[in-house]
Parts: C-alpha cells; structure tokens; sequence
C-alpha cells in the first residue's frame, strides 16, 4: 500500500515535469523564433524597404516593394479562388451530403491539405504556366488557391456544423426552403466563423515558398498586370537568404519579420472577431 | 373571390362528432337535448405509420384535432409524440430515412399532397428550446412574413406588433425591437419563439415541450398564452408535464410505444381514464 | 412501497379504523334502545370524541396528499371518496349519538308497550352500513348498488313506523313524549341510511369514476 503510494507520486512528480518540460520547449521555440526575427529583422526593417525596388547587385539600399505588392496580388487572387469553391463545398458536405459522401468529401479534402505544396507548385506548372508559356500572377493566385480549398471546406463545414439544428428546423418549420434556410439562417449564424477561417487560411499559405517557384517565379522589378512573373515576399526572401551578399541576408531577415508580423496580425484579428461570433465550435476561441 | 367562403365550406364539411363520450353534466337535463354536440375538426390523422428506416416508429394512428382547442400529448419518452407531432407539418422531411404513411388532413385537405412551405406556414411550430436566430428581436419576428412574401416593409412592421402583442411579449421588447434576441430571459426567448410563428398566421400551432427549459414563472406565462391563443388557431402541444397537459389542455391522447392508447376529454383521462397503462402512466405506476 | 402509497395506506387505516368506531356506535345505540340498557348508551356518548379526532385527521391528511402530491385518476377518486366518506361517517357517529341520547331519555320515562318494528329498522340501517363500508374495502361496485336499492326498504320500514306510532298516541295521549321520542330515535336511524347510500355513492365513484348522485337509480 505505502510502496504502491510512493511508486504512485513519483510517477505523477514524473509525469508533470515530463509534460511541463515538453510545454516549455514548444512556447520557447516560438519564442525563440520571435526573438530572433525580431532581433535580425526589425533592425533591418526600414522605409526603403517597404517603398524601393531591389537595387541590383553589389549596391547597398533598395527595398521589396514590389515583392509585397506581389504578395498581396497573389494572395487576392488566391482568395478569389480558393474561398467560394472551398465556402461553396463546405455548405455541401455540411448541408447536403450524406453520411458516405461526407466521409469520402472530408477524407479527399485532407488528402489534398496534405498534398505537398511543391507538388502542387508542379501540377500548375504543367496545366497553367506551360500551356501560357511563362510563370505568371495568376499561376501562383491558381497554386494557392487550390491550397487553400481544402482548409476553407473544413472550416466552413466546422463553423456550419456549430449552428444549432433548431434554427434550421426553425426556419424550416416557417415554411422556408432548405436552400433559403441556408441563405438567411444558417450562413449568416455562421458567417463571423467563416470570415475568420479565412483569414487564417489565408494567413497560412501567405507564407508559402515552394509552388510560387514554379508558378509566380520572381521578378526584381514592377509586374504590370497578372500574366507576367512577380516577386513575392517568400520567393524573395529565398533568393535573398541563399545569395552570398550581408546586405541582401538583412533585406531577407527583414521580409521574414514582415511576413511573420503579417501572419500573426491575421491571427490576433481572426481571433478577436471569432470571440464574438453566435456560434463556434468547442475550442476555436 | 372571397377565400373566407370556401375556407367555410369546409370547414362545415368537417364538422364530426367529438371523440370519446361526454359527461351528461355538459348536456343539463339529459332528456330533450338530441342536438349531438359537434365541433370542428381541424386536423385528422388516419392510419398513420411512421418509420426511421427500418424502425416502425408509429403504429396506426387514428386522432382528430378540434378547431380551437387545445389538444396535449402525453406519454414517455421515446413513445412516438414528438414524431407524430412533427409529421403533422412534414418537419420529419427534413430527417433523412423517415418515412410516413397513412393520411393527415388540414381542412378536407391531404397535407402529404400539398406543397410543404405552404403547409408549414399554416402548421407552425414552436420547439423544446428557445431557438431565437441570431438576429434582432425584430428580425426574428420578420422572418417568416418576409420569406413568405407577406407584403411592404410597412406591413412587416405591423405583423411584428401584432404578433408580439398576440405572444404577450410586446410591453417588454418594445424599447429594444433592434437589439440581439439572445439579451432575452428564456422565457421571453420562447414567448420570443411563439411570436414568430404566430407572424405567418398559422392555424394550428404545434408546440414540442415548450416549457422543458423554463423556471415556473415562464411555464405559468407560456401556459396563460395559450389560453388567449386559442380563439386564434387550433393548439397541438407535446409534454412532459402531466400537471401542464392537465392545465392547459381539452383532449388529452396517451402515447405508450408507438401506439395512441388513449385519446379523450382531459378531464376524462385525469379523473377516469379508460385504460389501465393510462392510469398507470398518470398516477406514476408506470413500469 | 412508494411514499405517496404509504400515504394512501395510511388516509385509509384510518378510515377503516373510524369505520370500525362508527359501526360500533350504531349497534350500541340500537341495542341501547332496544335493551334499555344505560351503559351502552353512555358509552355511545363517550365513544363520540374519538371519532370526531379522527375526522380532523382523515380531512387533514386528504388535504395534503391533494395538495403536494396532486393525485390523478384512481388515486384521485380514492381519496376524494374518502373526504366524502369521512364526512358521512362523522354525520352517522352524531346521529348515533342522539339515538343514545333518545334511549337514555326514554329510561326516564313510563314504560309503554307500544307494537312498532323499529328493530327491524334498526337491523336494517345497520346492515346497510355494514355494506356500504365492507363495499369500500373491497372495492366492489356491486355491493355498492344494492346499498342504493336497499333504501328504500328503509324508508317504508321509517313510513310504517311513524304510522304506528301516530297511531298509537292517537289513543294514549299520555304516550305521547314516548312515542315522539321513538320517532327521533327512527328519523335518525333513517338519516343514516342515508349517509349509508352516499357512502355507496362514493364508492361508485371511486371504483368506476361514474356519478350516481341525484339519479333515481344507478346504473
């Protein structure tokens, strides 16, 4: 009894530290990772930066303009692509599916979301990029947007599935047809949720690096329009890290700390409008 | 052409004696009085059978709904009363796997062959739960009028007022028409609830246990209202509060496993009820 | 057992043990009167107060169970029949009481030797008693009808008493207070068939849920 006792506590004493330590090491990676990009990249972070082009190589100065206004060209066309057809497939598996097609639509969906982005990157080469004959806004806007379905069908079936069955019966029972019980009720219940699974789709493939380079290449200076290649924050901040330059590794440290600063300003915003949603599933807020 | 007529038509149609046998207090004297006493039936269920797959839910059901009464259903969980009640304005539709057979008729008319938006609007349904939409009080109330296309933005605002008047509800809301449904107590959310079926003008109004999640101030309002309600349409109300259907209801029908094993004036069923599993269920001798 | 049924087992011992009190008070009268026996009309008088405790209890314990258990359907009649019977019981001790009271006063007076069948009488209400509360035990309706039919047996027997006796004070007058006081005696004896029949009444009411008051004949 006593030594069954003993051999109890120090397995809890065990057990805890065990946990506790593993907990201290994820937060302290972040952390670390935080510090440093802020140690390397907001020092390097200057006006230049958010407003010059590159400046060739061997000069001093410069900055990614161009490459931020790519990012946000692509990321626009990523959302225009990824999120109606993954919003559109969400309210199916949610609404219209049954049992056996939703296992099957929810298994292929995260079989897509683990499809490596660089075999991705791949596939839109060869049906957009090669029948166009050049890399393009719109083939890195296609790359990520098809990343960023399958994320946008979960969380959009997440966040519909949350809405209690009694307001559809509610509606229904008021003589409302199912798709305007989808329309006026359920999606509008859900909405908040859905807006903010976006924006964390959104903010996941921000930072993606491996299908823009065979999609949206890179480019040192403006892209006028959508068919022709454009820089981007994460191609950049490749070509930049891996060239033998200081100057161009300070730029590069510097697009990582915009980049993480974006993402994490996404998250903090998601997170406070999903506060107040009506509702959300357990443990999204 | 005015509809009222035809409405009228048959609802004389309709006319049937009432079920089960009266008390000879109800005709004074006895002798002489061989006026049958005749009430119009709203809804009649004949030989219905409902099933969830291969799960025979309802075994022939055989029940009539008097035009502005109340009518309560009673019996044990899982006996089939919230089934029945929500086949009589087709919500078992929305389930996938169940099926209903037999015949249910609103008015002369086979609801299974009528469209089911417009049945619904004329079978409304207030559920266990208060379930509010996440909207304003006043949108709450719009709802049902404007996907129904029940005329102007002026005659939207008007239904809402009526109808939260006719829900006892309107002296408290009134200042924050505009303001979530959801700052409501449980009891205004459910009064809230009646409100917005009663604004498509229903005719009969099934209730599922309407109160199961109130305190007794907000059953004792809930039940008040009834009484008010029903000169305006034919009252259905599921529950599990025997002392509630003793309340509020004139017919009474017993549910035991899928079956109606009784069905009779509520003052019948609580003082002589017909039937031994009835008593049983009633007094709580049950199983 | 469930609470509530400890309840309804106790509402009616107690019931049966005033039924039991009240039957005893009947034959003690009668026999006081028939006998001329003082003692047992003295102990009729005794007796009274225990039975009207027992009223006040049995009403008391109705109340509550119809208050905090709100009984339905059997239970319901059971003991709304019992406030009833309760009632009719305490009305039938009262009324044995000013039988004993009449026995007790004729033991003062000069004897006469007047021909009447107010045992028989007597018998009969007794009988009629003894039925309608062994048709409460039992339960059995039947037994309670013939409570009802017996009735008016009782009231004939009451109707050839009162003729016997106005007939013989037509010709002693010096009987009469005799005979005025054997009247009482026979109009109470008829009350409590009466209270017999409504006891019957109850019963029906309770075993079957129909009402047979103020009908000319049961059903």
């Amino acid at each position: 009894m006593t030594r069954s006792g003993a051999w109890k506590s120090v397995m809890n004493v065990l057990m805890f530290s065990l946990t506790g330590l593993c907990t201290l090491f994820t937060i302290g990676t972040l952390l670390f990772i935080l510090g440093y990009l802020v140690s390397h990249g907001a020092s390097a972070l200057n006006w230049a930066f958010f407003t010059k082009l590159p400046v060739p190589v061997g000069e001093i100065g410069g900055g990614m303009a161009n490459a931020i206004v790519g990012s946000a060209k692509v990321l626009l066309l990523a959302t225009l692509i990824g999120v109606p057809i993954g919003f559109l497939g969400g309210v199916y598996l949610n609404e219209y599916a049954g049992a056996a097609a939703a296992f099957v639509i929810r298994y292929a969906t995260d079989l897509l979301n683990g499809v490596p982005s660089i075999v991705i990157g791949i596939v839109v080469y060869t049906l957009v990029v090669h029948p166009m004959g050049h890399f393009s806004t719109v083939s890195g806007g296609v790359a990520l947007g098809i990343m960023m379905i399958p994320i946008a069908v979960r969380s959009t079936e997440e966040f519909l599935h949350a809405v209690p069955n009694s307001l559809r019966e509610a509606a229904t029972a008021l003589g409302a047809s199912k798709w305007k019980t989808i329309v006026t009720v359920v999606v509008p219940a859900a909405i908040t949720g859905i807006i903010t699974g976006t924006m964390l789709d959104l903010a996941r493939v921000a930072g993606e690096t491996a299908p823009l380079l065979f999609t949206a290449l890179n480019n040192q200076f403006w892209s006028a329009g959508w068919s022709h290649p454009t820089a981007t924050l994460p191609v950049m901040i490749f070509a930049y890290a891996i060239a033998p330059y200081d100057d161009w590794h300070r730029q590069a440290w510097a697009a990582g700390f915009v980049l993480l600063m974006f993402v994490l300003a996404i998250n903090i915003t998601a997170r406070f409008i999903l506060s107040r949603a009506s509702y959300a599933p357990r443990g999204m807020v | 052409m005015d509809p009222s007529s035809g409405d009228l038509a048959k609802a004389v149609d309709a006319r049937t004696p009432l079920p089960g046998n009266h008390s000879p207090a109800d005709t004074p004297g006895g002798i002489g009085s061989d006026q049958m006493k005749v009430q119009t039936m709203k809804l009649k269920a004949s030989n219905v059978n409902f099933f969830y797959g291969g799960f025979h839910a309802l075994h022939e059901i055989n029940l009539q709904f008097s035009a502005n009464k109340i009518t309560a259903l009673i019996g044990p969980s899982g006996c089939g009363k919230s089934t029945f009640l929500r086949s009589l304005n087709r919500l078992h539709e929305t389930i996938r796997g169940a099926r209903l057979e037999g015949t249910i008729v609103l008015d002369n008319e086979n609801i299974l062959a009528m469209n089911a938006s417009a049945l619904r609007r004329r079978v409304g349904m207030v559920f266990q739960r208060p379930n509010p939409f996440p909207k304003s009080i006043f949108d709450n109330i719009a709802y049902g009028p404007e996907i129904n296309g029940m005329g102007n933005h002026q005659h939207v605002a008007e239904l809402v007022e009526q109808s939260l008047i006719r829900a006892a509800l309107w002296e408290e809301v009134k200042d924050k028409l505009h303001q979530s449904a959801y700052g409501l107590s449980g009891g205004q959310q459910q009064r809230l609830c009646i409100a917005r079926a009663l604004a498509v003008n229903p005719e009969v109004l099934l209730l599922d246990e309407p109160c199961s999640a109130l305190d007794p101030i907000g059953t004792a309002k809930i039940e008040e209202l009834l009484f008010t309600l029903k000169d305006q349409c034919t009252i259905v109300i599921v529950t599990h509060n025997m002392q509630q259907a003793a309340r509020v209801a004139d017919y009474t029908g017993f549910f035991l496993m899928g079956k109606l094993i009784e069905f009779d004036d509520t003052k019948k069923i609580y003082t002589t009820p017909g039937k031994k599993e009835t008593e049983d269920y009633i007094t709580g001798r049950f199983g | 057992m469930r609470h509530f049924d400890e309840l309804l087992e106790e509402l009616r011992a107690k019931l049966l043990e005033m039924s039991g009190l009240v039957q005893s008070a009947i034959h003690k009268s009668a026999l006081s009167l028939r006998e001329r026996d003082l003692s047992l009309a003295e102990s009729v008088l005794k007796g009274e107060c225990r039975i009207n405790q027992l009223e006040l209890d049995i009403d008391a314990l109705a109340t509550s169970l119809l208050a905090l258990e709100q009984p339905v359907a059997a239970d319901l009649r059971f003991i709304t029949a019992a406030a009833k019977i309760n009632n009719n019981l305490e009305r039938i001790g009262d009324l044995a009481q000013n039988i004993a009271e009449r026995a007790q006063a004729l033991l003062n007076e000069p004897r006469f030797d007047v021909r009447v069948d107010i045992s028989q009488l007597a018998d009969l209400v007794e009988s009629m008693v003894q039925m309608a509360l062994d048709s409460f035990v039992k339960k059995d309706p039947q037994q309670a009808r013939r409570v009802l039919f017996s009735d008016d047996g009782v009231d004939a027997l009451r109707d050839s008493v009162f003729a016997q006796l106005i007939d013989y004070m037509k010709k002693n007058s010096q009987a009469v207070e005799y005979c005025v006081d054997l009247m009482f005696a026979a109009r109470s004896l008829e009350r409590i068939a009466d209270h017999a029949t409504n006891i019957a009444e109850s019963v029906l009411f309770m075993t079957e849920g129909v009402d047979v008051r103020h009908h000319a004949h049961a059903h």
